[in-house]
């Protein structure tokens, strides 16, 4: 089943990053997900995080406040 | 107990590179050598501890602890302190306002967090460490801490919830008081490390570059300016060398990383050191693009009453500093 991945965050260095590191992860190991970046504040406040960039997979927050390494967004997607 | 890094300076500079001593190139070069090596050195261990103490204490449980707690005015105090152990990223500002407010944490309590979190942060204290001792290191720690626990509790009298946007009274009045159940993770310290260690290089990496142009700038500020050059300009008994300077400091902005080692040789030139750390203050403390930032959740009034009361206590801690130091 497709996995929709979402990352919150309003644009800053850190969040582009993370954005990097998950699109990498997706396309090297042919993982069957969507991307999409919520950078709407109002939307990601909605998900009561306090610390950006903050990864969401299938409406489930996996990683908040920092960027995570290769491995653990594969292990988290898979 | 940096005697070995001046030593390693100066077989660097006088054997290997065989720069005679007491040439201007040599002793600016060893200088430069001895005080970047010492001064990543102590940024590495202080952000290194901090990043431990962050890893117990994330943000989501300070807020929760803080929501939950009745602490009888002493949450102002908490939130400061809160603050100094929490990494500071100025993009994270707006949702950690709304996070803490919809928690039901007062709005001073939330500024005194948000004043203290940039201005003592882990690169602060271990460039202080390196640059001006631990005495001084300690004084700024706690009059950053007490200046976020003052403006705060002076913000929470002004009453200013209805200065905030429509939007977040409308976030406000429709979540009900989220019940905090916050799970702790629970890992243990092995599998918490290699998650700390990767935030460290991070860290460093991102500041090592604005060290050494501070550092590089600050050694040859040192050798072409007199000794005392600033006494005239900025003398203790100057009534407006304090305002003067935190305001010139407010637009102003820069990471501690790049202003603190020229804060250091502006001290070690004749600049009192209140006034120096009402500058540097202003400078870390309160920028433009942070005020941009909130205005997601502030209207201008009351970022411009948020600006002028943090100001305020700024320079009144720039008189105290000359006055007890």
């Amino acid at each position: 089943m497709s996995k929709t991945i979402k990352i919150l965050g309003t644009g800053c260095p850190k969040c582009q990053s993370m954005t990097g590191v998950v699109k990498d992860v997706i396309s090297e190991n042919n993982i069957d997900a969507t991307i999409e970046k919520v950078e709407d504040i109002m939307e990601i406040m909605k998900y009561n995080v306090m610390s950006t960039p903050a990864l969401v997979v299938d409406d489930v927050i996996t990683i908040k406040g920092r960027v995570p390494s290769k491995e653990e967004v594969l292990a988290l997607v898979k | 107990m940096f005697d070995w890094i001046q030593n390693s300076a100066d077989w660097f500079v006088y054997d290997v590179l065989n720069l005679d001593k007491g040439q201007h190139l040599a002793e600016a070069l060893n200088f430069f050598i001895y005080d970047t090596t010492k001064i990543l050195i102590l940024l590495f261990v202080v952000i290194f501890l901090m990043g431990i103490v962050n890893s117990y204490f994330p943000i989501d449980k300070v807020k929760s602890y803080l929501s939950r707690n009745k602490l009888y005015g002493l949450e102002y105090l908490m939130a400061s302190l809160f603050g100094v152990v929490t990494p500071f990223c100025s993009c994270s500002s707006v949702p950690l306002f709304i996070g803490f407010v919809r928690g039901g944490i007062p709005l001073g309590v939330t500024f005194a967090f948000l004043i203290t979190s940039p201005l003592v942060n882990e690169v602060a204290i271990g460039l202080f460490v390196g640059l001006f001792g631990i005495e001084t290191t300690i004084i700024y720690v706690i009059s950053g801490v007490l200046l976020g626990t003052v403006s705060g509790v002076i913000l929470q009298q002004l009453k200013l919830e209805r200065f905030l946007t429509p939007w977040v009274k409308e976030v406000l009045a429709t979540a009900q008081r989220d019940q905090d159940t916050f799970i702790a993770e629970k890992q243990t310290l092995q599998q918490r490390l290699p998650i700390i260690w990767d935030e460290v290089l991070k860290i460093l990496k991102g500041i090592i570059p604005y060290v050494i142009v501070g550092i590089a700038i600050g050694g040859l500020m040192h050798g072409y300016i007199p000794e005392g050059f600033f006494e005239q300009y900025m003398a203790k008994d100057n009534l407006f060398a304090v305002p003067i300077a935190t305001i010139l400091a407010v637009p102003m902005y820069s990471n501690a990383s790049g202003i603190l080692p020229v804060v250091q040789v502006l001290v070690a030139k004749g600049i009192p050191l209140g006034t120096a750390i009402a500058f540097m203050m202003g400078v870390v403390g309160l920028s433009l693009p942070e005020a941009m930032l909130l205005k997601k959740v502030m209207t201008l009034k009351l970022i411009a009453i948020f600006f002028a009361v943090v100001t305020l206590c700024i320079i009144i801690s720039g008189y105290l500093f000359n006055f007890l130091l």
